[in-house]
Formats: structure tokens, sequence, C-alpha cells
């Protein structure tokens, strides 16, 4: 049975019909859920706006994770150090003086892109398993700088108020929700995009064998610090507009362990072999546990997820999309 | 005398106080058999880790097609012409067998497009017998299809010199014989050949050249015959 | 700033003393990630559930928490060699996915922690142990002996697992296994075996090191995350595979950490050990006493 993590199956374009029509789906559902979002506002409870934003805002992490994740094979577990870059670069510039949102994103996009290219820089030659631990290291050491931090509020965390709205927007959530529905669109395009470009071409050879790439002319530090640094940066996004959403922003919440863990849940019971992976898991994941969140206790739906995780890396190690390949290939 | 394509000079490498290699030097010719024998643990890997950049060696200097590559990672290595085997093949695991040829030429060759793509790795596998097996994964090979794998993947990227790793060890007398023969189809085609190898049969039929490294030395470098007469290289292979 | 030796000398002992204990946190990791390849970032899990155990045994049994070592460390042994079975079964064995044996870690990791939220909360919990109630004092040092019998029984643990390693013959099998997989084979010894004992004593040494922890200190559940910074440091500071390394790389973090919490304050310590780590990986991987 051929087990084949690369190929979308024989209807490889040669036409690109088929690759046009993935771009434009992702589109298409964008546009539609931003006016979808137009037309329900006011209408529905503000919860199921909430609800969305974090299941979108899943799918942007996840999407990143995977990039260096899925797509290389180099495990980052400081996901929330980078979320929380995003996060604390809004805070900081807020401080200073009313920002734009566009501002404060791009700039978050680009101090988190900084810090994951050094940081890949500094440890990206060395083993992937002390790339991984060195992530872990870096969310640590962050968010011990922000508790002793106390422009951005320290350990007791900072208030942040949402911008008064006008034009087509009647509240700032809604305006933060059409927000995280075009990051997530433009977030599923890239990684898309990545996934059938020579930069994922070249990732997937470093996953399987990364000696074996180099001798192929694959550069293999070049392409990990290319991934490292998108990555970086599309978490440092997602993380930009969370101060808005909470309105209440804090260490613990910012480097918090569902950020940590979903990122790297996600994508691994979604599958990581290729974008819609992480979008499976968001969805399967991130709506089990508003449901379970709202019915039993944050603590158990983490719990839960846990148990999920450890399952599927078990029984199911490529994920749903795996699952649905083999389908695919034992029907051919 | 032509120009030489390959000239590493006195070459030393040291793992922690166990000095593996030892001032070696080594000139290699455009479209020349060269093989390289000696003793397990004496060193040969060592030198082609060095030769191909996965070691950064401690002395000594390579000079590649008119280029010093003494510092250049493997990958640039491969991009100027230098390319390697593994002793136990590495193909790809996750790609098709195709889609493994397709990443040198991608990356080395340089094509983008689909089509081209997959018109060249379809006449490279052609090339070495594996047309039939495109589709399928690695896992699916035999050895000696695994082999010939890491020869097309090898040759994908166009190379001016292969250094080809125990390409044979582990197959029959039958599967040898093949092997020897694509290696001599690639030379034909102007591509210079270092083979290290324990078959003797094979390394003297094959080779124009040998040298021989025991305990990180090169201690011959000539006709295969002269070689395999001197004393030295006697008492290494019979005192294993 | 007047240089306050007492302060400078007590934050130097405490920092010695510390560190010897963090060498019992750290000795699982040597064995399991520098001796066997095994990145098992889930060993804090191990550590905490070792806490807890005292914890219980305490309030349950009236258990001593130092004879509870006595009767968890075996324990531990036996859920080490077991968890090492499964995961050679689902990971290792299936190739080189360390993706996802990475993950499986991880995965485990917070699952024990949270589990550990759902039985018995987020309070602080601690033993009492009336006879560690005071310290041990020379001039203006003192120590508290809640802290010195941790210290002591730690550099007991590793002095006893290295003469095991170096003197006995599944001892020395574990050490080629570090070297060479294949050769052990040469020398009669099993290598799964001899890893899957190898990770039993890993995970033993968690479990001592939890209950000496719980000793040192009140402990509650997301203490654990702390350690795999603290447990990683020091090994990789250590070199990797070198206990005697591991003893000289915790002892270093002890006093690095000591004196920044005297000098700066608790809510800067955390970052020490994972500073040093990224500071080892960036410039020193080998570490010091490094391969």
């Amino acid at each position: 049975m051929t087990t084949n993590t690369l190929a979308e199956p024989e209807r490889s374009p040669s036409t690109g019909l088929l690759a046009i029509r993935a771009d434009v789906l992702i589109l298409i559902s964008g546009v539609g859920l931003v006016i979808l979002t137009m037309l329900l506002s006011g209408r529905i409870s503000e919860y199921y706006f909430l609800a969305a934003y974090t299941i979108l805002q899943f799918v942007v992490l996840g999407t990143a994770w995977n990039i260096l994740g899925g797509y290389g094979g180099y495990i980052n577990f400081g996901t929330a150090g980078f979320f929380a870059i995003g996060c604390y670069t809004t805070v900081v510039l807020i401080k200073l003086g009313p920002m734009p949102l566009a501002v404060s994103m791009a700039a978050a996009a680009i101090v988190a892109a900084l810090v994951g290219l050094g940081t890949g820089y500094l440890t990206l030659r060395l083993r992937g398993v002390y790339f991984s631990i060195a992530t872990l290291a870096l969310a640590i050491v962050l968010q011990t700088l922000v508790i002793n931090w106390t422009f951005v509020g320290g350990a007791r965390g900072i208030y942040v108020i949402r911008p008064a709205v006008s034009g087509i927007f009647s509240s700032y959530v809604q305006l933060i929700l059409v927000m995280m529905i075009g990051l997530t669109t433009v977030s599923l395009i890239i990684a898309r995009a990545v996934e059938r470009s020579w930069i994922g071409i070249g990732l997937a050879a470093i996953r399987d064998d990364e000696g074996a790439a180099e001798t192929c002319g694959v550069p293999s530090l070049r392409l990990k610090l290319i991934a490292t640094t998108l990555s970086g940066a599309l978490m440092g996004l997602a993380g930009s507009l969370f101060p808005y959403f909470v309105t209440y922003v804090d260490p613990a919440t910012a480097f918090g362990l569902p950020i940590a863990v979903n990122s790297i849940a996600m994508p691994l019971i979604g599958g990581t072999a290729t974008w819609w992976g992480p979008v499976v898991g968001a969805l399967l994941l991130g709506s089990t546990q508003q449901i379970l969140t709202v019915t039993i206790s944050s603590a158990a739906n983490l719990f839960i997820v846990g148990l999920l995780l450890v399952a599927f890396l078990i029984v199911a190690p490529r994920g749903v999309v795996g699952l649905v390949r083999d389908w695919q290939a034992r029907r051919e | 005398m032509t120009e030489p394509l390959l000239t590493a000079e006195s070459v030393t490498k040291r793992f922690e106080g166990f000095i593996a290699l030892s001032d070696v030097g080594f000139v290699m010719h455009p479209g020349e058999r060269v093989g390289l024998i000696g003793p397990n643990g004496s060193g040969k890997s060592t030198f082609v880790n060095c030769l191909t950049g996965v070691y950064r060696s401690d002395a000594g200097a390579i000079r590649f097609d008119g280029h010093d590559i003494t510092g250049m990672p493997s990958w640039l290595r491969c991009k100027q012409g230098l390319v390697r085997t593994y002793q136990i093949p590495r193909p790809f695991r996750g790609m098709t067998v195709q889609q493994n040829i397709e990443v040198p030429l991608r990356f080395t060759a340089g094509h983008t497009s689909a089509r081209e793509l997959a018109r060249r790795a379809q006449e490279i596998l052609d090339k070495v017998g594996l047309i039939d097996s495109a589709r399928l994964n690695p896992k699916r090979l035999s050895q000696v299809e695994l082999r010939k794998l890491e020869l097309a993947r090898a040759i994908a990227a166009a190379p001016k010199m292969l250094i080809a790793d125990e390409a044979m060890a582990g197959l029959s007398e039958s599967e040898v014989d093949e092997i020897l023969e694509l290696l001599h189809t690639l030379n034909s085609d102007g591509l210079s050949i270092l083979l290290i190898e324990h078959i003797m049969r094979a390394v003297m039929s094959f080779s124009q050249r040998v040298i021989v490294i025991v305990a990180g030395r090169k201690i011959a470098d000539g006709l295969p015959d002269e070689v395999m007469r001197m004393d030295e290289v006697e008492r290494a292979y019979l005192g294993e | 700033m007047d240089v306050n030796w007492d302060l400078i000398v007590n934050a130097i002992v405490t920092g010695i003393v510390l560190g010897g204990f963090y060498a019992s946190v750290a000795i699982g990791v040597t064995i399991a990630f520098g001796m066997l390849d095994i990145v098992n970032i889930a060993h804090p899990a191990f550590i905490i559930v070792g806490g807890y155990l005292a914890f219980y045994g305490r309030d349950r049994f009236a258990l001593d928490p130092l004879v509870s070592i006595l009767v968890f460390a075996p324990l531990g042994y036996l859920i080490g060699r077991i968890f090492y079975r499964g995961y050679h079964r689902f990971f290792e064995s299936r190739g080189d996915e360390s993706l996802q044996g990475l993950a499986f870690f991880f995965g485990v990791l917070f699952v024990v922690e949270i589990g550990i939220v759902l039985v018995s909360g987020v309070d602080y919990r601690s033993v009492e142990t009336a006879y560690l109630d005071s310290s041990l004092s020379a001039g203006f040092v003192s120590v508290p002996w809640r802290m010195l019998a941790p210290f002591v029984i730690a550099l007991g643990m590793l002095g006893g697992i290295q003469l095991f390693l170096l003197k006995t013959f599944t001892g020395r099998a574990i050490l080629a296994v570090a070297q060479d997989f294949e050769a052990v084979r040469l020398i009669g010894a099993d290598p799964i075996r001899a890893k899957e004992i190898a990770f039993g004593i890993a995970v033993g040494t968690a479990i001592v090191a939890g209950v000496l922890l719980i000793i040192i200190q009140p402990i509650e559940p997301s203490i654990a995350r702390e350690y795999i910074g603290r447990a990683f440091a020091i090994c990789v500071l250590g070199g990797i595979a070198s206990i005697p390394g591991t003893l000289v790389a915790s002892l270093v973090l002890g006093v690095a950490e000591s004196m920044t919490t005297t000098f700066f304050g608790p809510s800067w310590a955390p970052a020490v050990a994972f500073g040093l780590l990224l500071l080892t990986l960036t410039f020193k991987p080998s570490g010091i006493f490094g391969r």
C-alpha cells in the first residue's frame, strides 16, 4: 500500500485546474464567513462570535505550527511564546498611544518573525530535538521577562480598551472577527502555496532525511529558517489581535498551556502532511473544547485533548488526513 | 595532462583525540574511475564525509572544479557537481520513487515546471532501469533497486563526480554486475567515479587507479595490480 | 550595593545544596536522553507523580517520606520499564518518526499534569517531617535539614547509579547501548532490554526526585513545567551523557539560581535554567564534559 505523504494523487495539475480550485475555495469560504459575520451581527448571541474567533485563531496557530512542524519535521514547543510576542507588541504599542490595528499587526508580525529567525539561526544547525527544547526554553524565558516587566502589567496583567468602531462595523468584536477570518484565509493560502512550492518539497525532503536532502542540493538551514520565520510571523499575527479579544491580558493566559498544547495537538490529530490537516484538527478539537469547557470544566477539556493527542499518535499517527488517504488508497 | 577535477590536500580529521584521518592527499581527474579500499574503520567513510561536507576537516584543503570547497556545506558541494550515495540507502520515504528523483532535479539542476521535472525524472529512472517503479514508495523496492535509486538520485543532480560508498554491499553476484554495468555506463557519459568497496573483483575490474587508506593514512595510490602486490596492503588485509 | 558576604555565602551554600537535589532531577534525563536518545520531556511529570505519591502516602498511610523513597523507587522503575515497552512498540520501532515520539511525551506531560489537577486540585501539597524541621548551622551559614537530607540522598543516588553503570554487566551494557546500539549484541546483551532497564532506572530516579522535592518545598501540578528546563539545561550543560557532568552542571545551576533569587528576587528564577539552556545550546552545545 502506498503511504505517499507528498502527492496530491494523479489529479496533480498539468492543467492546474484542481490547484486553482482549492485556493478559490479557501478565498470564497473566507469571504462567505465575513459576509455571514456582518449579517448575523446583533441577531445572535455574541458568544458565537467569540467561539468562532477562538476556533479560527487555532486554525491560524495550527497552520503556522504545521509549516515548520508538519512539513519540516521540527517541533516548536514555544508557540505560546510567539503568540505572546504578538500580544505584547500590541500592548506596548497601545500604551504608547492610539494605534491603528494594521500597524500593531504589522509590528507584531515583524517582531515575532525576527525572534523566530534568531532562534532558528542559533539552534537549527543542531539536531531537531535541540531546536524543540530551545523553543520551550524561549517561551519560558519570554514569560519570565514579561512577568517582570511592569510597563506591560507584569504578572497582574493589563487592561486593553477596545477602540470605538465606525462605518460598516457595529461592534469591535465583529471587527476583529473579520480580521481573524482574513488572517485565517491568508494563512491557509500561504500554507498551501508553501506546501506545493520548492520550499515545501525541500522541507519534505528534510523531514524524511536531512542528510540525504543536503546531498541532493537542498539548502536545509535556509529552508528551515524560512519556515521558522514564516511560522513565527503568523503566530505573532494571531497574537496581535488577542488583546482586543480578551481586553485583559496577563502572562498566564497569553503564554498559557491551551495555546501551546492546541497548536501541536490540532495539526497532529488533523494531519500534518497537508494544509487542511490543521483545519480539520482545529474544527474538531476546537468545537469539542468549546462544548466541554461550557459543560464540564476547562481542566477536563484540556485533559481530553491530551488523551486524544496521545491516542491519535498511537493509533493514527498521520491524523485524519492519513486516515482519509489510506481509505482513498484502499479504494483504488 | 588535464586539470584535476578534485584535489584534496593534507586532509586531517580528529574526533575527541582520536585521529581518524591524517594528512590524506588525493587527486581525481575528469572521467576517471578510482577505487578506494581499506579495512573497516580505516577512515574511508570519514574521508568521504570530509569530501562531501558532512564533516568539516580540521586541516587541509579541498578544491573541486576550480573552487575551494573546504568550507562549503554539503548542499553547495552538490550544486558544484560533487555527489555521493550512501552505504545504507537513504531514500525519502514520504515520497514516491519519481518524487525522490525530482528533489535533486529541482534543487540542483534547477528545473521548476512539474512537467519538465516529471519528464527528466522518468528519463533517469529509465536509464537505471527503475521506470516501472516510478509511482511506488521506496519501501517496496528490493535491495538492488534501492541501490539504483540511490544512484539515480545522485545523477539527477547532473554531477561531475560521484562518490559511490559501498554501493554493492550485500548484493548477489549478478546484482553486483548490474550495478557495475550501470556505473560503467555513467562513466562513459563523462562522470568521474570514486568507488569505495570491499568487493575486490569489482574494485579491480572497475578502477583505473586504486588508493588504499589504512588507519587514517593513505598508504598506496597507483595501478590496481601494483597496489594489490604491495606488502603494506597485503598486511593490512591479512592482518584484519 | 555593599557586598554582603553573609548573604553571598549563604546563597552559594544554598545553591550547592539545591544543586545536589537538582542532580537527582536531571540524572533521569541524562540517562534517557543522553544515553538512550529518548527525548523524554515528560520526565518532570514523573517527578510530580513521585511528589504526590509521597503526599498521599503520608496523608493516607502515615508513610514517612524518606521511607517512602524505598517504596516508590521500585514502583517507578517498574512504571518506567512498562512505559518504555509501550514507547518502543509504538514509536521507536516505527522508524525515525521522532516528531510523533516527541509529541507523545509532550502529550503525556500535560495529561499527567492536568490529571493531577483533576484528582488533587491546584492547591499546594506538602509533607510534614518533624525531624527535618531544624537547620544545620556553621557560623553564619545555615542550611535547613529539609534541604540537606535530599542533597545527601541525591548524591547517594547518583553515586549508586554511576557504580551500577560502571561495575555491573547490565550497567555496562547500558553504557554500550549509548555508544553503539548494535554492538551491544556482540557482548552478549540484548540492547532493547538494556534500554528498557535504563529507562526504568530513569523513571525511578524521577519518582525519587519527586519525593525529595516535596520534602524541600510544597508542590502543585504546574511546577512540572519549570523542571523541564532545569533537567534539560543540566543535561546539556553537563555534556549530555556524563554523570559527573550532570553533577557539576547541577551545582552550577543551583548556585546560579540561588544567587539570582537572592539578589533579583524569586520571580526571575525560572529564567535562569532556561536562559542557561539557550546559552549553552547557542555557544557550546556539547556542554562542559561534551562528547
